[in-house]
């Protein structure tokens, strides 16, 4: 592979993006402030304003910045989706992140122009689901979800037509992106059609005589003895009972990181490494950019000689929930 | 309105099996959906088995459907699915965008299974334009969703729209196997420990509510939903089927009272109502077990948070 990888971060404030361009991103993603994206979190996202000066930074310094437009509106919905991609389109956006079909299909008929990138919601883990949606409607390029290992990953690569882009670094869904409705069946509030999981107006923190609860809407996610770390009550990284144990019976609090795999996934042609987190703050996206930047660099410079710094696992391990890291589904164990 | 039988969800013995599908055939029915969709290493009916399974059904009179994985693996199931595709006789119901493209590439009609995420009419008109014949409403579109659906799509003459009405809801997959780490098992060698839970394995919270059900890779509710007296409202709104998930015990009992329901008899509500199926005794929903009243509607939370819970949160999506 002599075409080098883009480094794709994550932007949910101006002064995010400012931080993820000026530590070494090759493009940053956005999203409105709004519903269209499933980062739909109260203080986040970019008003027209400041998605203008954010273009304006982002392409006066050579780089690239995506539009977000992940969830899947509703029949009554979709025109506010509809302005939505012709904003980003007015604005500058190099691309689109897109998961609903009609969503996609807006944009490629009347901006065939602006590339269309495939959502993680979408969920497309196949040559076979990517053929598709490249030739209905004009992806070139796809976000994987979560589900594959490294292995099947690269087979992926080999063969696909759309370009592929991996989660690198953050927060980690363990269920296939786009068809989970744990928070759904807790809160009325998903992912899907609300941009959130996990809302925090659902999320209620009580002392109680056997240690500091989290509630999600009335139910207890876990408990935390004095002097245990906390995390947030999502469904999926909860503790609960089952069969008399008391364990995180999906997954722990967690973060992926695939810095182990990445010559070969460089190797493999993967177009684009992602971090998550557009929920997180500039010191955070400037820290884990800096990382990847100089880990791609490093691959770049010599696949053969890559060795993963410890400065680069300490940062990474101090940013991680839990303060610890997975491969996740790359690797079959996890399963 | 008519009534199918989904495909069982879980990981039942061959004789189980058998046994359920010959005592079913005999009920008032219209159609069935037949497979294996959570688990492609659950192999306890062999292909055959099933092709016998399916002609007893349709040589009743039957609708009967295939279905296909929800999660197909690149390695393990691709050449299942390409055979239930391939298979000439019987429809066949996509369950994830794979199967959508298969079939799609063979210019096969197909039932949009609940897999799938078509939230507007725009998506199931590009969807019916690729083979779609039956859309089935995934488990948190409700009644707002296709009353809006209806109205966008006036003029128009949109698929057929099947709703699960009556069982516990399959709220998300993995790659991980959620029964063999409950068992402390590697997916690879799970010994089907799922085996030995015929109804998914039940997850309480650490206050001893009962809130999930696992199912090798699928997590089911707790809750069991039943649309039942929301029947009125159903054919209102169009819907042509609906579809009971099976269980180890009593679905008899369930499939003869929704034909009750379907007839104009008013009958009681046996399992929990749903959120987004809001009818005369809305508002009282038990949702998630642990009761208590929630209203929110699903399309306007009322999200006000603090940053620093932000900062911590744990969910991963794009």
């Amino acid at each position: 592979m002599n075409r080098r990888p883009e480094l794709v971060c994550p932007a949910g404030s101006l002064p995010a993006l400012r931080a993820a361009v000026d530590h070494g991103a090759d493009a940053v993603y956005v999203g409105f402030r709004d519903r269209t994206n499933a980062r739909a979190f109260p203080g986040l996202n970019f008003s027209d304003e400041d998605l203008a000066r954010g273009m304006a930074y982002v392409h006066e310094r050579g780089r690239r910045i995506y539009a977000v437009l992940n969830t899947y509106p509703g029949s009554s919905d979709l025109e506010r989706w509809e302005r939505a991609v012709d904003k980003a389109a007015d604005l500058g956006a190099d691309a689109l992140i897109v998961a609903d079909p009609a969503v996609l299909d807006y944009a490629a008929r009347h901006h065939p122009d602006l590339p269309r990138h495939l959502s993680v919601q979408a969920s497309a883990p196949s040559v076979e689901a990517l053929d598709f949606y490249a030739r209905e409607w004009g992806v070139t390029r796809a976000v994987l979800p979560r589900v594959l290992t490294v292995h099947q990953v690269e087979r992926l690569a080999a063969r696909s037509a759309v370009a592929l882009e991996v989660f690198a670094f953050g927060s980690l869904c363990i269920m296939v992106e786009g068809r989970c409705q744990l928070s759904s069946y807790v809160t009325g509030a998903s992912p899907n059609t609300c941009g959130v999981c996990s809302p925090a107006h659902a999320v209620r923190w009580e002392e109680g005589p056997e240690g500091r609860e989290a509630r999600l809407d009335g139910v207890l996610i876990d408990r935390y003895a004095p002097g245990e770390t906390t995390a947030y009550p999502t469904v999926c990284k909860g503790r609960y009972e089952v069969q008399g144990h008391v364990f995180h019976a999906l997954e722990e609090p967690t973060s992926l990181d695939v810095l182990p795999l990445l010559p070969r996934l460089v190797a493999g042609g993967i177009a684009a490494f992602k971090i998550e987190g557009r929920q997180r703050g500039p010191a955070y996206v400037a820290q884990v950019t800096q990382v990847w930047r100089e880990a791609l660099d490093a691959v770049a410079a010599n696949p053969d000689a890559f060795q993963i710094r410890r400065s680069w696992t300490e940062t990474l391990a101090r940013l991680s929930e839990g303060g610890r890291t997975t491969l996740g589904p790359y690797d079959r164990l996890w399963r | 309105m008519r009534l199918s039988l989904a495909p069982v969800p879980y990981a039942w013995s061959r004789a189980d099996l058998l046994r359920f599908y010959e005592e079913a055939i005999h009920w008032p029915l219209d159609g069935v959906v037949l497979g294996e969709y959570v688990c492609g290493k659950r192999r306890e009916l062999r292909r055959e088995d099933w092709w016998a399974i399916a002609e007893a059904w349709a040589a009743s009179g039957r609708e009967v459907v295939l279905t296909t994985p929800v999660l197909p693996d690149p390695d393990a199931d691709i050449q299942h699915l390409r055979r239930v595709v391939g298979n000439g006789r019987f429809s066949v119901e996509a369950n994830d965008l794979t199967s959508v493209a298969l079939l799609r590439k063979r210019s096969l009609s197909f039932v949009g299974g609940p897999g799938l995420n078509l939230y507007n009419h725009r998506d199931v008109a590009l969807f019916q334009r690729a083979g779609m014949t039956r859309w089935v409403l995934n488990p948190e579109q409700g009644r707002k969703d296709l009353a809006d659906f209806r109205r966008y799509s006036e003029g128009t003459s949109p698929p057929e729209v099947e709703v699960v009405a009556w069982g516990r809801s399959a709220l998300a997959y993995s790659p991980r196997c959620f029964s063999a780490r409950a068992a402390g098992a590697p997916k690879d060698d799970c010994r089907f420990v799922c085996r030995d839970w015929p109804e998914g394995l039940p997850v309480r919270t650490r206050d001893g509510v009962p809130f999930l059900r696992l199912n090798g890779v699928e997590v089911q509710s707790e809750t069991l939903y039943d649309l039942a007296p929301e029947i009125p409202l159903l054919k209102q709104l169009g819907v042509s089927l609906l579809r009971l998930v099976p269980q180890p015990e009593g679905t008899a009992d369930i499939v003869s009272r929704f034909r009750l329901a379907i007839a104009g008899a008013s009958v009681p509500r046996v399992g929990a109502a749903s959120r987004y199926w809001p009818s005369a005794d809305a508002g009282k929903a038990p949702v998630a077990g642990a009761g208590g009243t929630r209203d929110a509607p699903a399309s306007s939370p009322q999200v006000a948070a603090s940053r620093s819970e932000k900062e911590g949160r744990g969910d991963g999506g794009a």
